[in-house]
């Protein structure tokens, strides 16, 4: 019997302008509220790792998460994954100088390949994570698209994820753009493919409406980190009002509305976290917040 | 502003300087960070000069080790890490900044490493060859304490850590030291079982980032920078 690997739970960020922000389909964005708010009390939560996207990053060739990036690298010392909108090498180094670990990357990649093999020697396999945005085809195969599902690329999902492990990908990310957004749980059979067709780490993305679908991702779909966001930041708003852009108008009443007809039901990643443990999922304990080590670093930078 | 000559050892503010080697490879902000959260004066450098002026000093990294020792080379900081360790002041390796301390490696070929530490770097793969795994292994992982049991913890950077404790590893490779005495930590990868962290005399290494380990990292580097 193979060993369980710890399983990672990632909380992703979408980011537009100085906003976290949640669509449907990567589409239909609303603002949630303040990113380094959402990032503290994910890291404080027991978040294994933070996943920044720039959605809007791709319509302007930019990614615009400097400055958020740097103020978290400040803050919080689990790993950060940066993507949207890199197009060069020369933007990956300046958001790793600006304390990302990692970036993933789509479009750019769709488009060239070889800039993977090209990062990857420069800046370590292990930071080069290639994101897929695939959406299913009538005929059940998976095509990949690119700037957040909008652009079709005909390449297919399942050998695109196996030639950028060859070219020197260190993890993939892979997004169900039919999923995304809805709560109606992962596409388990795209990432039970996928899992099956490379030998480096899957993220799996887009969909988790419950625990339930969480835990069915890593159980049949073989992902090994999840990447979350509706599910964590529902449960955020509703049981912290100050979490939420109040000023943006129609906000409150979206998400209220939405909560009666998305298949969503929030969970803190505490709640994930033990409803893995207790169906058998190895992952790392979200206690550590509350033991001794806390006090020492309270007030100590910001 | 101060006078120049009081930069050397103490930061400008008094408070101890560290030096982070930075020889080209992988990010750096968070192991400055990580330093000046726990009260650490740190600077990022390449400097020679400016490491062995230090109270202290880190050699971080992440990439190919091949590389990582020609950029060393390149910038002359082989001979003034040798140096620095040499005179018992407090030096931890972090990643591949363990790695490059041992005599040689086996990644993609042989390399002649630091040699600062008797010992080897191994691909990290199944004992069991027909296992199917995944490289590089990324994500928390427990370290345990080796033969020396939980007591050996006691005066090194690993003293205020349970055993048992998760911390953050992304690595292909791992290292294997001749003295099975240095080694504090032991982690899992499959089936097989590796040291993550080892102390010699003023030298602490560890395989995981401490700096990216949340708060039980930062424990680490607290203790590290109360150790003289």
């Amino acid at each position: 019997m193979p060993t369980q690997n710890n399983i990672r739970i990632i909380a992703r960020l979408d980011i537009k302008g100085p906003h976290v922000v949640k669509g449907i389909h990567l589409e239909g964005l609303r603002v949630l509220g303040d990113p380094a708010y959402f990032a503290r009390r994910y890291y404080e939560m027991g978040a294994d790792e933070l996943i920044y996207m720039d959605v809007v990053a791709s319509l302007y060739n930019r990614n615009s998460l400097h400055q958020i990036i740097k103020r978290a690298g400040r803050e919080l010392f689990i790993p950060m994954t940066v993507g949207g909108g890199l197009r060069t090498i020369d933007d990956i180094r300046e958001v790793l100088r600006s304390g990302a670990d990692k970036v993933a990357i789509n479009t750019a990649a769709i488009r060239n390949p070889g800039i993977i093999k090209e990062a990857a020697n420069k800046f370590g396999s292990s930071t080069i994570v290639v994101a897929i945005e695939a959406i299913r085809q009538s005929d059940g195969r998976y095509l990949a698209f690119t700037d957040n599902g909008r652009e079709y690329t005909g390449v297919d999902a399942i050998t695109w994820a196996r030639q950028a492990e060859e070219y020197g990908a260190g993890e993939i990310m892979i997004t169900s753009v039919d999923r995304e957004g809805t709560g109606e749980g992962f596409d388990i059979e795209l990432v039970k493919s996928l899992a099956g067709s490379i030998s480096i780490p899957l993220i799996a993305h887009g969909g988790a409406g419950s625990v339930e679908d969480i835990h069915r991702v890593i159980a049949e779909g073989g992902a090994d980190a999840v990447a979350i966001a509706s599910i964590i930041h529902y449960d955020l708003i509703t049981k912290e009002v100050t979490a939420v852009d109040t000023t943006q108008e129609g906000n409150i009443e979206f998400l209220k509305k939405n909560s009666g007809f998305i298949k969503i039901r929030p969970a803190s990643i505490a709640k994930i976290k033990a409803y893995l443990k207790d169906n058998g999922i190895v992952c790392r304990p979200v206690s550590w917040y509350e033991e001794s080590y806390s006090a020492k670093f309270e007030g100590h930078g910001q | 502003m101060r006078s120049h000559i009081l930069q050397n050892l103490k930061g400008m503010d008094n408070r101890p300087r560290v030096s982070i080697i930075d020889y080209g490879m992988g990010n750096l902000f968070s192991v400055r960070q990580a330093c000046e959260r726990v009260g650490l004066d740190a600077i990022v450098t390449s400097d020679a000069a400016e490491v062995l002026r230090s109270e202290r000093a880190i050699l971080p990294g992440v990439g190919a080790f091949g590389d990582a020792m020609k950029n060393l080379r390149s910038l002359g900081l082989v001979q003034a890490i040798k140096n620095f360790v040499k005179s018992g002041r407090p030096f931890m390796g972090i990643c591949l900044g363990m790695q490059l301390l041992m005599s040689e490696s086996e990644e993609f070929g042989h390399h002649e490493g630091l040699g600062i530490i008797r010992g080897t770097v191994r691909m990290l793969k199944p004992i069991d060859s027909s296992r199917k795994a995944k490289v590089p292994q990324i994500g928390w992982k427990r370290i345990r304490a080796g033969h020396g049991g939980h007591s050996s913890w006691m005066g090194t950077p690993l003293e205020n850590i349970r055993n048992g404790e998760f911390m953050y590893f992304v690595h292909s490779y791992f290292v294997l030291p001749e003295e099975e005495r240095t080694i504090l930590s032991l982690t899992d990868y499959e089936d097989l079982l590796y040291p993550s962290s080892i102390k010699k005399d003023n030298i602490f290494a560890c395989q995981f980032h401490p700096e990216k380990s949340a708060l039980s990292g930062l424990e680490i580097y607290r203790s590290w920078a109360g150790i003289r």
